[in-house]
């Protein structure tokens, strides 16, 4: 039997230390460079005539190589690549934050004039210049929008149970097919086909809230359909065969079990289905029309929405224009809220229904 | 209560893929049946057959028969749900419902199955069946917490307390302690040994330990090769298998020598 000796910890040589340290750039020494870049770029602009646009391209371009050759020579290639990588993708945010900001600043700037107590109280009727208000406007589109989900939930959640939990083979693709095509059907089409559907039984010239609601149901239900499939196939077919191996028919395990688990995924994919659907204008144009007085009667007579109020408040502003304009903008900024706050809602359902998981 | 089943020239696929063949077996009421075999042989999909879970797969179909007190579970006239009311189920892994507290868990099969039952009889079902799983003391202070919120091992004893709790006459467990320590498996095992006097228990189990000590017949898996149908090899008594099998593969997989 021979006895190994124990095997010796051997000194750590001095010259290798065990991870490999390098120079590097000070803390923000990226964002300096990027930005002495940035100011070069600056300068060559103001050159040639300033212009943004040509700013902007100077500026990624030159803030990216700078940025580059400059981690280049102090902290080696690897760095360096990582550092252009992290620009360039910086930039392409920044540049996709532009038209957004841009957007909501136009809005908010032109419509605060107007976001006053008569703009939510009033409506247009006798109205030629100043005063006059959206609450006709922004009342015919809440009518017609519940309308619109009330047909288009129901219709697209059970298409959805279908597909998920019934739907087998080709008829099953089939259907997911044209819910696919009908995702992409224009909303001129869908007002089109609304107009047609009740020109047949109301004569043509026909215009009611009703069918906007089932034009925007068009639009909406391969929307509910779509989303609420994906949250659906999310329920893990665990939970399933649990429910099922209790002896728990079909019907009553998609109703128990499969619904409420999805009920989160469920109500944010209703709420930004809505969202989808509330701005839509060309439907309503053609089926509901407008009007400046209030119409709660949603199967009687023209009802006035938002967005063609908008619509209609800028091409025919009036006799001085810009208080129609400005009502425009003001009728953009509250749809814009209004869609905003239908964005809050859905993450506000999907935090408190979440399953929870708390000990 | 318990029931005897018979299954005979049982064949199993997945779509076309035959995943077990020619099964002969006849399992005991009121007894302990343990299957044991490598991984992948068709352990837990023989046992999903027993209650026709086996086709909730899309393209899932069994050919052959298992009866169960005379009565063809596959024949036409049987309806899949009332089978599933009589055998319980423990899966492989854990599966409570999210969306429902420990309380609702335990006694899921009654709600979701609509019957009518009083609050106080509930309370009882709850904690008997509770501490049938040996959950009881861990989870008394808070029923009505989320089931998620257990540690995997509390799940899936939270699994068998809901198994257990519609009183099924024929429970089959597929690996029920696959996840748990060994105070908890040695409860499992005297939950099962406490339970055959009433029900008939078929269990999937990788520790032969526990096939030796709590079951009465003992069922050998195997394969031939990969992409061959499992077969049953052995089916005999418990001590007959571990102490002097007829298949020369049985002993070899029970000692270790496999593969
Ligand atoms: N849903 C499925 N679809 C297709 N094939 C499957 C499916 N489930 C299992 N199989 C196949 O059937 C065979 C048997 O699988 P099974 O799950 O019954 O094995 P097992 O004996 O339970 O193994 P383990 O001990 O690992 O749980 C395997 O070849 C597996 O790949
Ligand atoms: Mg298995």
């Amino acid at each position: 039997m021979t006895t190994t000796a124990p095997p010796r910890r051997e000194a750590p040589e001095p010259e290798a230390p065990a991870v490999r340290t390098r120079r590097r750039l000070p803390r923000f020494g990226g964002t300096a460079l990027f930005v002495a870049g940035l100011v070069v770029a600056g300068l060559l602009t103001a050159l040639s005539g300033w212009s943004w646009g040509l700013f902007a391209v100077y500026g990624v371009v030159l803030g990216s190589l700078v940025t580059y050759v400059g981690s280049r020579v102090v902290e080696g290639s690897r760095k360096a690549t990582d550092r252009l990588v992290t620009c360039l993708v910086s930039s392409a945010f920044a540049i996709a934050m532009v038209p957004l900001v841009s957007l909501v600043y136009t809005v908010v700037s032109n419509g605060i004039t107007r976001l006053d107590g008569t703009f939510f109280s009033n409506s247009m009727v006798g109205v030629v210049g100043e005063g006059g208000g959206a609450y006709h406007a922004i009342m015919g589109t809440l009518i017609i929008t519940a309308l619109a989900t009330l047909i288009s939930v129901p219709i697209g959640l059970m298409a959805a149970i279908y597909l998920v939990e019934y739907g087998r083979g080709k008829l099953k693709k089939t259907l997911t097919f044209f819910v696919d095509v009908m995702t992409g059907i224009p909303s001129i089409v869908a007002g089109l086909f609304a107009y047609a559907f009740f020109a047949i039984f109301f004569g043509p010239g026909v215009r009611f809230g009703i069918g906007g609601a089932v034009a925007l149901s068009v639009l909406m239900i391969p929307v509910v359909v779509r989303s609420s499939e994906e949250v659906l196939k999310l329920v893990p077919n665990e939970l399933r065969e649990a429910s099922y191996a209790l002896g728990v028919p079909r019907w009553r395990t998609i109703t128990k079990v499969v619904l409420p688990t999805a009920i989160a995924g469920l109500g944010t994919s209703v709420t930004l289905a809505i969202a989808r659907v509330i701005g839509e204008t060309a439907p309503l144009l053609v089926i509901v029309g407008i009007t400046a007085a209030t119409n709660f009667d949603p199967f009687d007579g023209r009802m006035a929405t938002l967005p063609v109020y908008a619509y209609y408040q800028l091409t025919q502003p009036g006799v001085p224009p810009q208080f129609g304009i400005d009502r425009a903008w003001t009728a953009a900024l509250v749809l814009i809220i209004i869609v905003m706050a239908l964005n809050v809602v859905a993450r506000l359902i999907s935090r408190f229904f979440a399953p929870k998981t708390g000990r | 209560m318990a029931k005897r089943i018979d299954v005979s020239d049982l064949d199993i696929f997945y779509g076309n893929f035959k995943a077990v063949e020619g099964v002969n077996v006849s399992i005991e009421p009121r007894s302990v049946t343990a299957l044991i075999g490598p991984s992948g042989c068709g352990k837990s999909t023989f046992l999903r057959s027993l209650n026709r879970m086996h086709e909730v797969i899309p393209g899932a179909r069994v050919e052959g028969k298992v009866v169960i007190d005379g009565q063809d579970l596959y024949g036409s006239d049987v309806d899949p749900v009332d089978v599933r009311r009589q055998i319980g189920m423990v899966f492989q892994r854990p599966n409570p419902f999210p969306t429902m507290s420990i309380y609702d868990n335990v006694v899921a099969g009654v709600r979701l199955n609509a019957r009518k039952m009083k609050k106080s009889d509930l309370d009882d079902l709850v904690e008997s069946s509770l501490k049938g799983a040996n959950l009881w003391n861990e989870v008394k202070d808070r029923l009505d917490r989320p089931g998620s919120g257990l540690s995997g091992g509390q799940q899936q004893r939270l699994c068998i307390a809901r198994a257990i709790a519609v009183q099924p006459e024929v429970l089959l467990m597929d690996e029920p302690c696959s996840a748990l320590d060994p105070i908890s498996t040695l409860a499992i095992e005297d939950l099962m040994t406490e339970l055959k006097d009433r029900f008939t228990i078929v269990i999937v189990t990788h520790n032969m330990q526990q096939a030796a000590r709590v079951s009465e017949q003992t069922g050998f898996f195997n394969l031939n090769g990969v992409g061959q149908p499992g077969r049953l090899i052995e089916f005999n008594p418990t001590e007959k298998i571990f102490s002097n099998p007829d298949q020369k593969a049985t002993e070899d997989y029970i000692s270790g020598r496999f593969g």
